[in-house]
């Protein structure tokens, strides 16, 4: 299985995303508690502990590995093996991001991104986690009611899907950059616009009435 | 076969194993009955297989990309349901103080001992040289902050507004939760960097009490000062060398990772070590509220404040010494 581990610039959006809200649930809750008195003042340190240490952690042991912010982003928690994160790697991914922050700005975060193949944070090596798109599947267009257009010459099964799942995303796209990938075949199928380009994937993909 | 046959073929099915997933996720509690969710339970594996099947069989076909991300999804959703970890949390917490907490804390006892030293042995140290010169504690201490503790311990102060102190000592079980707690993971944490976090954090917090005890000591403070740091200390203090010495395997498995990868060795060390992390951040919580419930009250006699520190000590002692010497 193929675990699509998101980038830099995705991760640290999220983490803003949850920052603000971790900001604003703060400075809202520890505002309404100082009504309270000196118990409310021990409530508002509680909630501040907690969401230095356990937000992460109880939101990606709840929430399939996902934090509010991660949840916008489209990104999930995982263990490196692809089943959820549980209380292990969560608590060992999140008590080591004092680690990962050092020296400030996530500076060693990063550069471990950087470095390791997995994209994975200081605090992800030695929990054995990593960071996913959650999913990245917009339904593909069927190509079944597209007419069929066939293809006269032969073509490698690398070619032949690249056709395919050029046919199913085209829909997605806008008509220029369509037209623009389209071109990309002329060297193959000589002149060729993205109609007819949709024609002969839906042959390969489908083809099964005479052409 | 070509691809659009093949997903005319198992479309049906692929749509409701999409489905089950829903299900087991909870996202669709009201509309399924128990006969379905049976059904659901007996043939989940069979058809998680087959979706593996699939997707391999579209990755050597060459199907298109869209088509072979789906499977892969849907492979994925099936992996996630089908290898959950479940564990009863009230249970094994019970499980852990009764018998996983002093267990652990055996297992590792040396890197506990390791870690103990690292926090004395500077303290001593520095206890030693204050005798010869008091002034050192300003090399360590800013003198606002050796102020601010001697105006905290004066027992000139102490009888001043003790009654409305007392409402402070919720807050101050809040405050320390939230610092000392914070303390214990940190020093695990800096464990990760070969130990130097740990080590740092370690002898740090020992010179910084030992030369703020010299010196309230040698000021004359004695009074207020030991029977107040005596009922949490038994607590807190144990626990900081723990943490630190969770900090301190990590650390130890980075440098010398055995026959294993460096990442390996200290994954597995770090796994190792979270049960001493969870046992020491309880602790931190314990001492939070001795010593903002017990410790900072005036009315004990301090012969009695002395004899509940004593208590707990021994008490924190018998726990890492005996439960769960015999596996259940």
């Amino acid at each position: 299985m193929r675990l699509p581990v998101a980038g830099l610039s995705s991760r640290s959006l999220a983490w803003l995303i949850d920052a603000i809200i971790k900001g604003v649930v703060l400075t809202v809750g520890t505002t309404v508690l100082s009504i309270l008195g000196y118990f409310g003042d021990a409530l508002s340190f509680i909630g501040i502990f907690l969401g230095l240490w356990f937000y992460n952690v109880l939101f990606e042991v709840f929430n399939q590995g996902a934090t509010p912010g991660k949840s916008a982003m489209g990104l999930r928690v995982m263990n490196a093996n692809g089943t959820p994160v549980g209380w292990t790697g969560s608590m060992i991914r999140n008590l080591l991001r004092a680690v990962d922050t050092l020296p400030g700005c996530y500076a060693l975060g990063c550069i471990s991104v950087m470095l390791s193949k997995d994209f994975q944070r200081l605090g992800d090596l030695a929990a054995n986690t990593i960071v996913v798109y959650a999913q990245n599947d917009a339904p593909d267009a069927s190509l079944r009611n597209v007419q069929n257009e066939p293809v006269r010459v032969p073509l490698s099964p690398a070619e032949q899907q690249a056709v395919v799942s050029f046919g199913e995303r085209a829909p997605r796209l806008n008509r220029e950059r369509a037209e623009e990938l389209a071109t990309l075949m002329k060297p193959v199928f000589g002149e060729v616009d993205a109609d007819r380009l949709r024609g002969h994937a839906a042959w390969i993909a489908g083809g099964e009435g005479k052409p | 076969m070509k691809q659009e046959t093949f997903e005319r073929h198992y479309t049906d099915r692929w749509d409701e194993f999409e489905r089950w997933s829903e299900v087991l996720d909870g996202a669709r509690e009201a509309d399924v009955a128990m006969d379905e969710r049976r059904e659901i339970g007996r043939e989940f594996p069979a058809r998680y297989r087959q979706v593996c099947h699939h997707l391999s069989l579209a990755r050597a076909r060459h199907y298109s990309f869209g088509l072979q991300q789906r499977l892969n999804r849907l492979a994925l959703e099936g992996h996630r349901h089908l290898y959950r970890a479940r564990t009863p949390v009230l249970a094994s917490i019970l499980r852990f103080v009764g018998a996983g907490f002093p267990r652990a804390f055996r297992r590792h006892g040396r890197f506990v001992l390791f870690s103990a030293l690292l926090f004395i042995l500077p303290g001593a140290a520095m206890s030693i040289a204050m005798t010869l010169d008091p002034d050192l504690i300003y090399s360590l201490v800013d003198p606002a902050q050796v102020a601010s503790m001697e105006s905290m311990y004066d027992p000139a102060n102490r009888s001043l507004g003790r009654e409305r102190q007392s409402d402070t000592d919720f807050a101050m079980f809040g405050y320390y939760i939230a610092n000392n707690v914070g303390i214990g993971f940190r020093m695990f944490a800096g464990g990760l960097l070969f130990g130097l976090g740990s080590m740092f954090f370690l002898g740090f917090n020992g010179l910084f009490l030992a030369a703020i005890a010299t010196h309230l000591t040698a000021a004359g403070f004695s009074s207020t000062f030991w029977p107040f740091v005596s009922g949490h200390s038994a607590f807190e203090l144990t626990a900081i060398v723990i943490c630190g010495g969770a900090g301190l395997m990590m650390g130890m498995a980075g440098l010398a990772p055995g026959r294993k990868k460096r990442w390996h060795a200290i994954r597995d060390r770090a796994r190792d070590a979270l049960p001493l992390v969870y046992g020491g951040g309880g602790m931190l919580v314990l001492a939070a509220f001795v010593e903002a419930f017990w410790s900072s009250t005036t009315w004990p006699p301090v012969s009695f404040k002395y004899a509940v520190g004593g208590v707990l000590w021994v008490l924190t002692i018998v726990y890492f010494w005996l439960p769960g010497r015999h596996e259940p």
